[in-house]
């Protein structure tokens, strides 16, 4: 058994002939395993859907919850048979909900990681390394450069900034899945106690995140007519947001943005980003170098992100590394639209 | 280097202008010396030692990190510096300095690259060992030399002038004398201490510059209040001799902007080390005289593009200065003096020097200003005689104007000679045809909408014109040369020639002077005008492409009909 008798690469993703499944699919297909619910990952349209039951809740806010002509939900560690192939989920710490797919069959154990980082976040529960022959693995930041700082040592720079200009909004660009919501839990217990604003495309995700339990304080509406009352705020707002007018009708903003990208100034300064956060839902290149070593796999194989590097560091470490070059899958922490993606938000 | 390295984080993210300079105010006002004197060195490019080249940091790298893995982090960041300070393998932690070691200071780091070479990679890989990956940034950004923050030499002494509460023109005023890391003029801006003392024996006086005279203005200035003299067509130098703590004497020849080019021009220097007088300063022309006549620009082009000043280019180039302006003299500041009485003064000493290379600007007598027009018409039939070649028009000063740093109103006028001419950009080029269908000859040139010089301006080039005649074969060949290597775009057989600004929002460009008939109203070009037999009469290779005229002065013309 080989990775290749498991999984193959189709137009549309990844495919398992022998379950009849594809994973985090591009386009609709019959039935889709889906690792999460970040729009390139989670598309509406497939026949069946089988996903944790918070990605399924999370599918249902942004698709409808006609999204899916069925659903099927699968806590962690669930182990379900498709065609003699096992399947179960495991935490992946990326957002709510986020899974790896962990494939057996006849003793040959493959991975798919999905989206993932290992920092602890307060909003999700943390990756688990698994054993495996394969993982295939995402590379957002598979370069060396990438270094996410510790991010709560990030909010406190965020904290610092508040203290240092105590008349002026922060508005802070946050991608509306995932990102938002931990920075708010992390701003919490920083000792952040003021109430903090949401921009309209974040509230109902938040909402989302405290109906699963999780305490965020006192969250406001931004009430446009009460805008004064921002001063010394912070604002959570999707990153585009930064760059519409919407930015510009507060009173001399401080713009910050948390994403991996802030970690290169090119970025951080084409978006007139004055205070770059370098807070990512990705692993960095040593969580990326960690990973791999700790499942113990023989084989790596890249799905999306910066692959050649990641490629080049495992084959030097006497791995068989390939790139898949998937299409279709974006990276959120780049992403543009307010809207809500309805699909191809990936570009 | 933990307050300079914040320093320039915040500054390189930062967009605005005023923030720019709150930022730098409260760096003046909160880190002590000399580390903020160094920083403010660091910020104007007043740090003299060996840059250290990108070759040296790819070497230093390469021990350290997999060059392929280097090689695609380079790709991606796309900044040698910026990628080397991200990929520098923090030491163990207990190599790190901490509790043993006080943090590196950006003075150590100066001190450090002024001390020779030896060993300078060894240097930097313990610097950057002892940095975080911020730190480890700025420091590559000023090993190099390539701060490319966004902060100009300019910007830096007005965040120092808001500091003290200053004028910027005093700044730059002392700025010539002072040395890093400036410990007096921080003890003056916040005083504690007197204005600090020319160090500099023969500092640059920044200089007063004219107004383009338009239509309108001669309606409203009278010319009982003004004098007159002659438009010369050289270029502005400033003569400033001192004295050195030893006695020495100290001669400097500054351009308009306060570059020292006296290393050029030895003749003219061991003139004027014969005048007796030991401390003065003056204003006027640099000339190439032969046999006492003035020879047009394109003779002191000649000698001003040689490198090297041979025997024989002091001998066929004679350089000469044609005085107009007294600043100082033994150590006296006339430039609080009405104009009238520096003219006073100037006459007096340019016949005390008894130089053969110095002599004085003569005066244009007139009453009316239509006397001036016929003077300005015809130089050589009043007063200018066989130099009259060699002027571009007359000058109009105000009798009682100080002598004021930068272009202020209404004290200085030029009115140029007929035809009319401009400064401009350059801004496209094309092939010419048939014999000169190797050569990039048709020019397109454009002036200024907005104001250039505010840096955060929209100013914008409107191309007003197109040349392809008015230089000579040599200039030409300079010309295509110029076009080859300043592309920076292509549309079919239209080249674009870099007229954009560089990193710290200085405009770059090649400055035309541009001479025409006369000007029409035009619907067919986007600036609305269009210009009558236009040609290069001049190549500006010296001035600032922001010091190009702007369209106001074509639309002035327009309305004026000056001439
Ligand atoms: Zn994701
Ligand atoms: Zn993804």
């Amino acid at each position: 058994m080989r990775a290749s008798d498991l999984l193959a690469t189709t137009p549309a993703g990844l495919y398992c002939a022998l379950g009849d499944f594809h994973i985090d699919p591009t386009r609709a297909v019959a039935r889709a395993l889906i690792t999460h619910a970040h729009s390139d990952h989670a598309r509406r349209g497939h026949g069946k859907v089988l996903a944790t039951a918070e990605t399924l809740g999370l599918m249902a806010l942004r698709h409808g919850a006609d999204h899916a002509g069925a659903t099927q939900a699968l806590a962690y560690g669930e182990t379900l048979d498709l065609g003699g192939v096992q399947i179960s989920f495991h935490p992946a710490g990326h957002v709510l909900g986020s899974a790896q797919i962990r494939l057996e069959k006849d003793g040959f154990i493959l991975v798919v990681s999905g989206d993932y980082k290992r920092e602890r976040d307060p909003t999700c529960p943390a990756f688990e390394p698994i054993r495996c022959h394969t993982f295939i693995t995402e590379a957002t930041f598979g370069l060396p450069v990438f270094h996410h700082r510790n991010s709560m040592g990030e909010i406190e720079r965020l904290l610092a900034s508040l203290h240092l200009f105590p008349e002026r909004p922060h508005l802070l660009g946050a991608y509306a899945l995932g990102k938002a919501q931990r920075c708010l839990a992390l701003l919490r217990e920083a000792g952040h106690a003021a109430p903090i604003f949401l921009h309209g495309a974040v509230e109902k995700l938040t909402s989302f995140y405290e109906q699963t339990g999780l305490d965020f304080g006192r969250i406001e509406k931004l009430d446009p007519a009460r805008r004064k009352e921002t001063k010394g705020a912070i604002i959570l707002c999707p990153p585009s947001a930064l760059g519409d007018p919407w930015a510009r009708k507060f009173d001399d903003p401080v713009l910050s943005f948390a994403s991996g990208w802030m970690r290169i100034r090119a970025f951080a300064r084409q978006r007139g980003v004055e205070l770059p956060l370098v807070i990512s839902d990705h692993a960095d290149w040593d969580g990326l170098l960690t990973t791999i070593s700790e499942t113990g796999c023989e084989q790596v194989l890249v799905t999306h992100g910066e692959a050649e590097a990641l490629v080049h560091w495992a084959r030097g470490r006497g791995l068989s590394a390939e790139p898949l070059h998937l299409l279709g899958y974006g990276d959120e922490e780049k992403e543009d639209s307010t809207s809500e993606p309805s699909g191809d938000g990936s570009a | 280097m933990k307050d300079f390295t914040l320093l320039l984080d915040r500054l390189s993210y930062e967009h605005g202008r005023n923030a720019k300079l709150r930022i730098l105010c409260d760096f003046f006002a909160h880190v002590p010396d000399p580390e903020r004197g160094y920083a403010l060195a660091a910020l104007t490019g007043a740090l003299q030692f060996k840059q250290a080249k990108p070759g040296l940091l790819r070497a230093l790298i390469a021990t350290r990190v997999d060059p392929v893995l280097f090689d695609l982090s380079y790709d991606f960041v796309g900044d040698l510096s910026e990628t080397i300070a991200l990929l520098w393998p923090a030491p163990p932690s207990d190599t790190r300095p901490g509790s043993n070691h006080p943090p590196l200071l950006l003075s150590e780091v100066i001190h450090g690259l002024s001390g020779g070479k030896l060993d300078l990679p060894g240097r930097i890989a313990a610097w950057l060992d002892a940095l975080d990956e911020t730190g480890r940034w700025a420091l590559l950004k000023l090993v190099t030399g390539a701060l490319r923050i966004g902060v100009s030499a300019r910007l830096a002494k007005t965040a120092l002038a808001d500091y003290g509460g200053r004028q910027v023109d005093e700044i730059e005023t002392v700025w010539h004398g002072l040395a890093p890391p400036y410990l007096d003029l921080f003890a003056w801006l916040e005083g504690r201490e007197g204005r600090p003392d020319a160090k500099d024996p023969a500092p640059f006086h920044p200089a007063m510059l004219a107004h383009a005279i338009e239509g309108q203005d001669f309606t409203v200035l009278k010319p009982e209040d003004f004098r007159a003299e002659w438009k010369w067509d050289g270029i502005r130098i400033q003569v400033v001799i001192g004295q050195d703590d030893h006695g020495a004497r100290v001669t400097r020849l500054y351009t308009r902007t306060g570059e020292e080019i006296a290393h050029t021009f030895p003749d003219l220097c061991a003139a004027l080390d014969l005048i007796p007088c030991d401390r003065f300063a003056l204003d006027g022309e640099l000339l190439i005289l032969r046999a006492g006549r003035v020879q047009p620009f394109s003779v002191l082009q000649q000698r001003l593009n040689r490198k090297v000043v041979s025997a024989k280019l002091l001998i066929d180039f004679p350089a000469h200065i044609r005085a107009y302006d007294l600043l100082s003299e033994a150590g006296e500041d006339l430039r609080p003096l009405p104009f009238q009485e520096r003219r006073t003064r100037l006459e007096t000493f340019v016949s005390k020097a008894q130089s053969d290379r110095l002599d004085l600007s003569p005066e244009i007598p007139f009453t009316t200003f239509e006397d001036l027009a016929a003077a300005r018409a015809n130089p050589a039939s009043h007063g200018a005689g066989e130099d009259a070649e060699a002027i571009e028009g007359v000058m109009l000063k105000q009798e009682q104007s100080i002598y004021v740093p930068g272009r202020p109103k209404g004290l200085w006028y030029k009115w140029k000679r007929d035809p009319f001419t401009i400064d401009a950009v350059l801004m496209y080029a094309q092939r010419g045809h048939g014999k000169r269908s190797s050569l990039y000859s048709d020019y397109t040139f454009g002036v200024w909408r907005g104001d250039p010089q505010a840096r955060e301006g929209e100013a914008q080039l409107v191309p007003v014109g197109k040349a392809y005649f008015g230089f000579t074969d040599e200039e030409l060949r300079q010309l295509d040369h110029y076009v080859r290597a300043h592309t920076v775009n292509r549309y079919g057989p239209v080249r674009v020639i870099d007229h954009g600004r560089d990193e710290e929002g200085a405009v770059k460009g090649l400055v035309l002077e541009i001479a025409f008939e006369g000007l029409n109203r035009s619907s067919r070009h986007k600036s609305g005008l269009a210009m009558r037999f236009p040609r290069i009469s001049r190549i500006r290779w010296d001035k600032p492409a922001a010091e190009a005229d702007r369209i106001e002065a074509l639309e002035g013309l327009l309305r004026g009909k000056v001439g």
